[in-house]
């Protein structure tokens, strides 16, 4: 199989299109399965109870976020490093899903704060970096939509991506260090020191229900932004629109 | 034909941007006016208490000092960018990342030096003395040219593009984040007796990436701006 | 020796050339034209490296100018339709600032020659150039080219807002340019008035 073939952006669709219902599948089995298992089977914990449970969705969903960052910023680099559309395509596709997955690391890690700390909100070091990752994601997506060259959006927040992955192991780094001077609200957000297997599991089969849903959404997302961004070269070639625009 | 060294073509972009300073300097006394003003709001806000503004000292002027810097970023490319003085300069026939540092050195001398040279007299509105006070200075000499790097990257991806001011603040603020930790970290820690030198040592790694790092991400991101 | 091959230019979704073959000698002129909106100038942008070809590559001497960077940017003098001059700065300090960043080192007697050369009178010389008109602030950065030892010149339309004057003391100096073996890129309205044999024209349309 000739796999260059598919970084055009127009052989890439219909391929995207038929990949998309399989980890649309996945994603729902492995996502539910994993849930039964967090809510359901996992022991509860001795120390904080029931709450504890919103974990198997905090921690897989604070994982995909930086995941998805390192990702956007590779297909960024390799945009500009080659000058390829549908790397950037990729780009566009990618850093909403990442937003969604940083907030909802937030809003769950907030909700497992109150019953667990009593707050809302905590300066955890984890939680901050969370917060600034947020900043991260908008800037790149805001930088996007208010430059009106499509070349020049591209590259600028291509760039701003490259930036903030480098800068995310220093900010991590930095808030760590903010954290132990400051001590006081230092409580760990790492779970119980010696993990059940059967937590691990369920915790491992969010992650990758996660995975196989960002993939399914991401994908769907570049064929829209394939469709957007192309439609000039669909018109004037009217043989691939049937494929492309064929309902499945 | 002779070709000037790096050094000289270098020396000229940082003697032509000074000039322009000298020639508007109401531009630099805007930003260090800035400072002062937001400096002063915090005890209106919060309330003479000496016991409560020290503690808030450190933080306080480094937030400020980071507006500041900020405020002033606009300043770096955009009058170059109108008048096609910028494009003439990806025109010279030097490697342009060591260009940008030169012009980001000049804009730290404008508008972060003044910073660094003003802070004492802030710290002591907030009654820091002694070894703080000198701490507040170095760790302000150290970060402020960092925040004028990692900023000249953030003003070269907005520029000419609509409400870049605020986008600036998006994209540049969160990357001012550590700058801020170990920054207002050498103070505090001081004040509290266990020094600051890890902090400063810190600062100064964040300075040595940066300065490392920032003029080729400034360097592309300005390409991209003048395609 | 310039030469493009096989370069296209897209913007946005609107392709403005395709396939433009170009060949300028030393001592000729390419005079580029086209209406408004016809990639002129983004034509231009390409030859200085400024802008990136969608397809095809600029040769100089043989060579891809993606290349030669920075060795490429020391052979062309370049003026823009922005004026590339600083408005707090007089005349002479623009002048003298910019040839000193691209590798000319004139002497204040060379720059001062230069202003009289483009016709501006020695009391200008050293006032702020926010106070000069629009062609004089255009003269002042032409006057670059009296000082420009580089071999190839791109000029994006540099008669506008100019004089019949002052177009003809520029048209001078393109000549005694090309006369003494360089070569030249102008975009341009206005017909160059220089003999045939040193002008060639490329019309550039759809």
């Amino acid at each position: 199989m000739n796999w260059s073939k598919y970084s055009a952006p127009l052989a890439f669709y219909p391929l995207a299109g038929r990949m998309i219902p399989w980890f649309g599948t996945v994603a729902a089995l492995a996502i539910a399965v994993g849930l039964y298992i967090g809510l359901l089977v996992a022991p509860t914990d001795f120390q904080q109870g029931e709450a504890y449970r919103i974990i198997f969705v905090h921690v897989p969903a604070a994982w995909m976020s930086m995941f998805l960052y390192v990702v956007m910023a590779v297909w960024a680099a390799v945009g500009l490093g080659l000058n390829a559309r549908l790397s950037f395509m990729m780009t566009q596709a990618i850093a909403p899903t990442g937003a969604m997955f940083t907030f909802l690391a937030l809003l769950t890690g907030a909700m497992w704060g109150k019953p667990t700390w009593g707050a809302w909100w905590v300066w955890d070091a984890r939680l901050t970096s969370e917060l600034i990752l947020l900043f991260q994601y908008a800037g790149v997506m805001l930088l996007r939509t208010s430059i009106d060259d499509q070349r020049r959006a591209d590259r600028a927040s291509g760039v701003c991506a490259l930036v903030g992955v480098v800068n995310i192991p220093i900010i991590y780094f930095s808030v760590q260090w903010w954290n132990t001077l400051h001590q006081g609200a230092s409580v760990s957000m790492t779970a119980a020191p010696k993990m059940a297997t059967i937590m691990l599991t369920g915790m491992l089969l969010m992650t990758f229900g996660f995975w196989m849903y960002s993939l399914a959404v991401i994908l769907s997302r570049a064929r829209c932004v394939i469709l957007e961004r192309e439609s000039l070269q669909l018109w004037s070639k009217p043989s691939s629109v049937p494929e492309v625009a064929g309902v499945r | 034909m002779s070709q000037p060294g790096l050094w000289e073509t270098l020396r000229g972009i940082i003697w032509r941007d000074l000039l322009l300073a000298i020639r508007r300097r109401s531009d630099v006394a805007i930003s260090v006016l800035f400072l002062v003003i937001v400096a002063s709001l915090f005890p209106l806000g919060v309330g003479p208490e000496p016991a409560v503004l020290r503690t808030i000292a450190a933080g306080v002027l480094w937030v400020a000092a980071l507006l500041a810097c900020l405020l002033s970023l606009g300043r770096v490319f955009t009058a170059d960018y109108l008048d096609g003085v910028l494009e003439q300069m990806l025109l010279i026939a030097q490697p342009l990342p060591v260009l940008v540092a030169g012009k980001v050195f000049a804009h730290w001398v404008v508008s972060g030096l003044p910073v660094v040279l003003l802070s004492p007299l802030l710290g002591l509105q907030f009654g820091l003395e002694g070894e703080a006070l000198g701490m507040l200075v170095l760790s302000l000499l150290l970060g402020t040219p960092t925040l004028s790097m990692i900023g000249s990257i953030g003003a070269a991806l907005v520029l000419g593009v609509r409400g870049s001011g605020l986008l600036v603040a998006l994209l540049v603020l969160p990357l001012y984040v550590p700058v801020l930790i170990f920054g207002a970290g050498a103070v505090t820690s001081s004040m509290a007796g266990i020094g600051g030198e890890a902090n400063l040592s810190l600062l100064g790694a964040c300075l040595v990436l940066s300065v490392f790092f920032a003029p080729w991400a400034t360097a592309s991101a300005l390409r991209i701006a003048l395609e | 020796m310039l030469q493009t091959v096989s370069l296209s230019c897209r913007r946005g979704d609107r392709r403005l050339f395709s396939n433009v073959n170009v060949m300028v000698q030393p001592g000729t002129v390419l005079a580029v034209v086209g209406e408004n909106g016809s990639g002129k100038t983004s034509f231009l942008r390409m030859l200085c490296n400024l802008l990136a070809p969608e397809e095809g590559a600029v040769l100089w001497h043989g060579v891809d100018i993606r290349r030669l960077k920075e060795q490429y940017c020391a052979q062309l003098t370049y003026i823009g339709h922005l004026n590339g001059i600083k408005d707090d700065l007089t005349a002479t300090e623009n002048l003298l600032l910019t040839a000193a960043l691209t590798g000319d080192r004139p002497s204040d007697a060379s720059v001062r020659d230069a202003l009289e050369a483009v016709g501006l009178k020695h009391r200008i010389h050293h006032l702020p150039t926010r106070v000069l008109s629009q062609g004089q602030k255009r003269r002042v950065a032409l006057a670059r080219l009296w000082l420009s030892t580089h071999p190839l010149w791109l000029l994006d339309e540099p008669f506008t807002s100019l004089d019949q004057a002052a177009t003809a003391l520029v048209t001078e100096r393109l000549r005694s340019h090309l006369q003494g073996g360089g070569l030249a890129v102008v975009v341009t309205h206005h017909e160059v008035a220089l003999p045939s044999e040193m002008v060639q024209r490329l019309r550039l349309d759809g």
